[in-house]
């Protein structure tokens, strides 16, 4: 049998491109899945989950960069999701610009921020360096509370329609917001597997094994982990912005230290590394959270005798729970289990080579 | 004059309670490298355990408090404790999974929190001497403040203490210095990571019950909004410095007060602030080791 680690790097653009034709179309279709979708696959409803699946799933790929790739443990990375969604937010509300310049120059402040705070935060690496990239999300966080004027404080950012183009607004157009978010996914997609693949990200991948022999090489690791940084900011700030429109106003919790971890849950549901393990990882967990919330208010959870109930009426819970057992039991989450599952065995045939030669 | 003093004192307390959890993460961090992200419900879990307390026994006189601040300490020493026997030890020097363990640990138990107790603040009671005021050179300063510090200085001395005079402080100083030569010389460092994190655990308890008073209330995401000034606390003091902390955590929690009063509101920011200019200046910490 061929194994699926085995298949060329080009079947898997075309497998890519066959399953992006399959989701374009599906506003146009028909599907129920009963138990996963809320209703057909043409129902605004659905498609907004769907969408909203579609964001989650670009922004754990710019977070794969960022951990996955370049090996930064970023506990921030919200801050740049929120600049994205609250930056356009305020800039289509004070002043009278249309949604592609406003998106310019959204982009703009995004990238200047991005700048500026990864290479203050680069200059700690490892522990140090999540615990200050949290801290200015902190700030972040704190900024957006108290300033109710411009971010509407708790009650959250409304998205002023004035100067959207009509095709974005409204429910019976929630499926041109699907389709931007997958172009979005695509975007995404491309742009961390060109990253990956170009010689900076090379060097990124290698400082993440031994930043010492990098620089022994002659490289600095410093330029190409603030590239990697910046592009993975600006990327999730594009996912904030289709956010934005999408949900119609964005909330104080996508600032919050919790929407980073929901962020790090994701990738590493998914399998720290692998890119499709990050897209899976983010649609599975949009789907679970609304299910496992559709669950938690059911009746059948209602009958249950406290011990029971508590817990599971807890979606955040059941996540964590989880979440430690694919750590502990897991290692390489869903897409580790997948390519185990592919091989037939726990070694990668390159491992398993390397095993044998050595003994 | 008198602002300025009550500024001070409010700043100390603040201090203590930031103390009593960064002294446990920092303690955590420099034996084990592991950033313990669930040392928050270790802290909240203490906090309701102490009410839980109170609630039943009448929350007004001084035993009941002595008896919940004693609670919280033995309820927080116990989660971590069986925190790191159950999901850290499992994760031995793999430092990225030990991290992510902790993170959703914290996520599952806030979300516990909320279940049992409801997502609302729950007000407490106290010993009606705790709300008075104490002049002090003219300033009227709110007596739980006193409460928090001398629990605080209580903690250091002791840590201090059992990490000079005691084998197991021994081990851990040792294992801190340099953990594969305390293990070469054949010492079981696991028994000392146990204890590491029950005080750990401990001082975070008993901080949640003592941060039950000073905001007057308890609530789920007590922890969370102290773990994360901990953990500036911690990096400022420099990671796995136990006098770091101490010096970092009334230093961070006097500016912030400072800069609440004076420049309107702005001390979280300016916390974030300085943790910028130390990183700039000394990236590894006031009395951080050199890295």
């Amino acid at each position: 049998m061929k194994s699926l680690t085995n298949l060329s790097q080009r079947t898997w653009w075309i497998v890519g491109g066959v399953l992006v034709a399959f989701a374009a179309v599906l506003p146009l279709l028909n599907i129920s899945i009963p138990g996963v979708l809320p209703g057909a696959t043409y129902t605004p409803g659905t498609l907004q989950l769907l969408a909203l699946a579609l964001l989650f799933a670009s922004l754990a790929l710019s977070y794969h960069l960022l951990f996955g790739t370049a090996g930064m443990l970023s506990f921030g990375h919200a801050l740049y999701f929120a600049l994205g969604a609250y930056g356009l937010g305020i800039v289509l509300q004070q002043t009278e610009l249309t949604l592609i310049p406003a998106l310019g120059l959204t982009l703009a402040v995004v990238i200047a921020a991005a700048y500026l705070l990864g290479s203050l935060s680069l200059r700690v690496t490892g522990i140090s360096f999540a615990m200050v990239t949290l801290a200015f999300a902190q700030a972040g966080n704190v900024l957006v509370r108290r300033n109710p004027t411009l971010t509407g404080g708790e009650e959250g950012l409304r998205l002023d329609t004035e100067h959207v183009p009509d095709f974005f607004i409204g429910v019976v157009n929630t499926r041109n917001l699907y389709w931007l978010a997958l172009a979005l996914l695509v975007v995404v997609f491309v742009v961390v597997a060109w990253f990956e693949n170009s010689r900076a990200g090379h060097a990124v991948t290698a400082t993440r094994e031994n930043e010492l022999r990098v620089r022994v090489l002659g490289l600095r690791p410093f330029g190409v982990k603030l590239m990697a940084f910046v592009i993975a900011s600006v990327l999730a700030s594009l996912v904030g912005m289709v956010h934005l429109l999408l949900q119609s106003g964005t909330t104080p919790r996508a600032t919050s230290a919790d929407f980073t971890l929901t962020i790090l849950v994701i990738v590493v549901l998914g399998g720290v590394g692998s890119r499709w393990g990050a897209i899976i990882g983010g649609i599975i967990y949009t789907l679970l959270d609304q299910r496992l919330t559709a669950l938690a208010g059911s009746d059948a959870i209602a009958d249950l005798p406290a011990i029971l109930r508590i817990p599971l009426s807890e979606p955040l819970f059941i996540l964590g729970t989880l979440f430690i057992l694919v750590v502990l039991f897991l290692p390489g989450g869903i897409a580790g289990a997948a390519r185990r599952l592919g091989t037939g065995t726990n070694a990668t045939p390159l491992a398993r080579k390397q095993l044998e030669e050595a003994e | 004059m008198s602002t300025i003093v009550l500024l001070l004192i409010t700043g100390l307390g603040l201090g203590a309670l930031y103390f009593l959890v960064a002294s446990g993460l920092s303690l955590i961090y420099g034996l084990m490298g592991v950033l313990n992200f669930a040392h928050g419900s270790f802290l909240t879990l203490g906090a309701f355990a102490g009410w839980e307390l109170a609630r039943r026994m009448g929350g007004e006189s001084w035993g009941t408090l002595i008896a919940s601040l004693l609670l919280g300490m033995v309820v927080g020493a116990l989660a971590a404790a069986a925190t790191e026997f159950f999901l850290i030890r499992r994760l031995y020097n793999r430092h990225i999974e030990q991290v992510l363990v902790t993170v959703g640990l914290a996520l599952a138990t806030v979300a516990l929190f909320d279940g049992i107790w409801g997502t609302d603040a729950i007000y407490v009671t106290a010993p009606s001497w705790l709300s008075q005021t104490t002049e002090i050179l003219g300033a009227r300063v709110p007596n739980d403040r006193f409460l928090l510090i001398g629990a605080a200085v209580l903690v250091l001395i002791g840590i201090v203490a059992f990490l000079r005079y005691t084998r197991f402080g021994l081990v851990i100083r040792a294992g801190v210095e340099n953990r594969s030569m305390v293990t070469a010389l054949g010492i079981d460092v696991r028994k000392a990571f146990t204890v590491v994190f029950a005080i750990g655990g401990a001082a975070a308890g008993l901080g949640g019950v003592l941060a039950s008073h000073y905001f007057g209330y308890v609530s789920p995401q007590l922890g969370g909004s102290l773990l994360i000034f901990a953990f500036i606390v911690t990096v400022i003091g420099g990671l796995g410095s136990l006098s770091g902390a101490a010096i970092a955590s009334v230093a961070v929690a006097i500016l912030q007060q400072f800069a609440n009063y004076f420049w309107g509101g702005t001390g979280d920011l300016m916390v974030v602030l300085l943790l910028a200019v130390v990183l700039l200046v000394r990236p590894t910490g006031i009395m951080g080791k050199k890295a």
